[in-house]
């Protein structure tokens, strides 16, 4: 009995993470899922209803009848879709590629400081969640409109003499998802950075390379799991991004997050938003799965 | 086949006038900030040998160590090395290699990866490097570990990787950082001699750091004991232990029973003391000492004797006392035997019979006594 309890409770430690994943994400997903194989209706809510447990098990195999892969097909159908999914893919791989470049000077600045300014240092990475986002993206309005502060300044200190157009173009965008995500890039780069033992570098030095070599042969390629972890964290949730393309971007920004939202409450098209969000859900897989391969590599490689 | 014993005996470059220096440290300084860890340092170096810098931590070795890589540089004075001052030369520029303590191992390579690595920036060619690393997998007996991982082995294969690595690029000097640190007992003592043969065999300058005196005793030709910044003797082994040159050394290196006391006279190389304990002291001395200089005697514990009987020298060189303390370590023995004057006296016997009749236990009344050669006189 002694015995047992202690291993009820890491039992239970174990169940509660899947119970959540089951609950908050497996089931949700499947009632979207079911959601995207059914027809639009004038009801509330606005499609046929999944399932009919008045008529008990036959209601459910008649509605299992009714189960049609008709949005899908929709969804193949009218270009726009295929365009949004690819618009948003290269938007987000363009953004992570940007949130790298400018993620990662900052995330080995960081390493590299003084152990006593390091907190310091963290803390204003982070600082900027302690203010809504939405409020966050509506501030980068007012900076980038053309009478905002960025075309003020500029055209002040003489570099231009038209105001810049960058609200509701793409730049816009890009600059609207950088910012938002950057903290999700140098995190994850910082604490792979921040664990190195600083003798790998003098090593490498000792050995015959130059400082610049050694960065590439060694302080790069160490740090790789967390540049690939803070890519995923911004390349996911940038594909489905919705409020900064919705707030910065103009008419040519397509993308898919845009696309759902306005299938959802637009045109009230339950099913075939689902069908969106499903297809979305597929395309974020690849890339989840390949960071599970790579994380679970680095973890067996151990250091 | 010349055993190592004969070429070492043979080896003395510094008692010879005519030969140079291979590494010369010429009044070195280096300051952190306010901190000193290196005080003004002068040493030298000779061409295969194996130096010991040895010293308790904190004491500016692996300070020297890491000037001498190119890791810092000097806050004052000059590190010349084979007639080529270092100043300003970063450490990939510099003919020496360094194993880490923490061996540094790149987590992210093969073995034989890591032993290629500084090859492939000197642009060696390809087959090249594939022999070398091959030669020096069998150094150091890992050919069959050519291609794991550091993490998937252990720590006494990963030392002799950390060696392979930087010996591959043979550099005209080696320098080891605390090499046996992390190893444990048995097989640091079983590397020990394995580092000997090496550095013999490939004819290398090792300086090595280390704060563990075994170590450095063993390996070394010559020892520099630091502390401070400062070295307080430079000498071989058996010079350092039988002939310290101040009470630091003398304390520092092994067991040692300091007898204090002052200088009342001096007889054909022999000084005569009077000791603080109250035994009159008679021992051997090379500079002339004059009355009334406080001294001290070292004598360390094996030198003393232990009996029931005064000795028929008593009282000089003997005293009475009776046994407060017995260690049995196997091999010898070793007594704390505590004076009249209170002063507790170390004294170690070596076991050579396996059954004494009547052995020496507590609380005995005995006499400890010592030869006029056996210990050192040291100046305050």
């Amino acid at each position: 009995m002694a015995k047992l309890v202690p291993a009820l409770v890491s039992r239970l430690v174990i169940i509660i993470p899947y119970a959540w994943l089951l609950f908050f994400f497996l089931v949700p997903f499947f009632i979207v899922f079911r959601i995207s194989l059914s027809q639009t209706a004038i009801a509330m809510p606005p499609y046929t209803p999944i399932f009919d447990l008045a008529e008990g098990l036959s209601g459910v195999f008649e509605s299992m009848r009714e189960l049609s892969a008709a949005n899908y097909v929709w969804l193949t159908e009218d270009v726009l879709y295929f365009n949004a999914y690819v618009s948003s893919v290269v938007i987000a791989t363009v953004s992570t590629f940007l949130t790298l470049l400018i993620g990662y000077p900052i995330a080995y600045g960081m390493a590299k400081a003084p152990r006593s300014m390091r907190p310091m240092l963290l803390m204003m990475v982070i600082l900027p969640f302690w203010t809504s986002f939405l409020i966050r993206v509506y501030a980068w309005i007012a900076i980038l409109k053309p009478e905002g502060l960025l075309n003020q300044f500029l055209l002040a200190i003489g570099i231009i003499d038209q105001p810049l157009i960058i609200l509701n173009t793409n730049s816009a965008v890009y600059i609207g998802i950088v910012y938002s995500y950057l903290p999700f890039m140098v995190l994850p780069i910082y604490s792979a950075l921040e664990k190195m033992d600083h003798s790998l570098i003098e090593a490498a030095q000792d050995l015959g390379c130059t400082p610049i070599k050694a960065f590439w042969r060694v302080t790069f390629p160490l740090s790789l799991p967390g540049v690939v972890a803070g890519c995923l964290l911004v390349f996911i949730p940038a594909v489905g991004e919705f409020v900064v393309p919705d707030l910065l971007g103009g008419s040519e920004t397509l993308m898919i997050g845009k696309t759902l939202w306005n299938e959802f409450n637009s045109n009230r098209d339950w099913p075939v938003s689902s069908a969106v969000a499903t297809i979305l859900l597929l395309i974020l897989v690849i890339p989840i799965v390949y960071f599970q391969n790579v994380q679970s590599k680095s973890e067996s490689g151990g250091r | 086949m010349k055993s190592l014993g004969s070429i070492r005996r043979s080896f003395a470059p510094w008692g010879d006038p005519a030969s140079k220096p291979f590494i010369s440290v010429k009044n070195v300084t280096k300051k952190f900030g306010e901190f000193t860890a290196v005080d003004d340092l002068s040493l030298d170096i000779y061409t295969r040998e194996f130096f010991a810098l040895l010293g308790a931590s904190g004491c500016g070795k692996s300070t020297l160590l890491r000037m001498l890589a190119g890791f810092e540089q000097p806050t004052s004075g000059e590190i010349i090395l084979d007639g080529q001052n270092l100043a300003g030369i970063p450490p990939y520029r510099r003919p020496v290699n360094m194993m880490f303590q923490s061996y540094a191992l790149f987590p992210h390579m093969t073995v034989e990866n890591n032993i290629a690595f500084g090859l492939k920036q000197d642009g060696m060619p390809k087959s090249d490097i594939a022999e070398r690393v091959q030669q020096m997998l069998k150094l150091v007996k890992l050919e069959k570990f050519a291609k794991r991982k550091p993490h998937q082995l252990s720590g006494g294969q990963r030392q002799r990787v950390a060696l392979a690595r930087s010996l591959a690029k043979r550099p005209k000097v080696l320098l080891l950082d605390e090499p046996l640190g992390a190893l444990d007992k048995k097989l640091r003592e079983e590397t020990q001699f394995e580092l000997m043969d090496l550095q013999q065999e490939l004819g290398l300058t090792f300086v090595v750091v280390t704060h563990d005196q075994e170590e450095a005793m063993t390996m070394a030709d010559r020892i520099a004991v630091m502390s401070h910044g400062k070295v307080i003797q430079v000498a071989t082994p058996a010079e350092i232990y039988e002939a310290p040159n101040s009470r630091f050394v003398a304390d520092f290196i092994g067991d040692v029973n300091l007898f204090d006391g002052t200088i009342t006279a001096m007889d054909e190389g022999f000084a005569r003391l009077e000791s603080v304990g109250g035994i009159p002291i008679r021992m051997v001395s090379t500079e002339k000492l004059s009355n009334g200089t406080s001294a001290a005697v070292a004598i360390r514990p094996e030198k003393i004797r232990v009996s029931r009987q005064p000795p028929a020298h008593a009282p000089t060189n003997a005293g009475e006392g009776e046994i407060w303390d017995i260690g049995y370590l196997g091999d010898m023995t070793i007594f704390h035997v505590r004076l009249k004057s209170g002063q507790v006296v170390k004294a170690s016997s070596l076991n050579a019979v396996r059954a004494v009749e009547d052995p020496l236990g507590y609380d005995q009344q005995v006499w400890i006594s010592f030869a006029e050669d056996a210990g050192v006189v040291l100046k305050d």
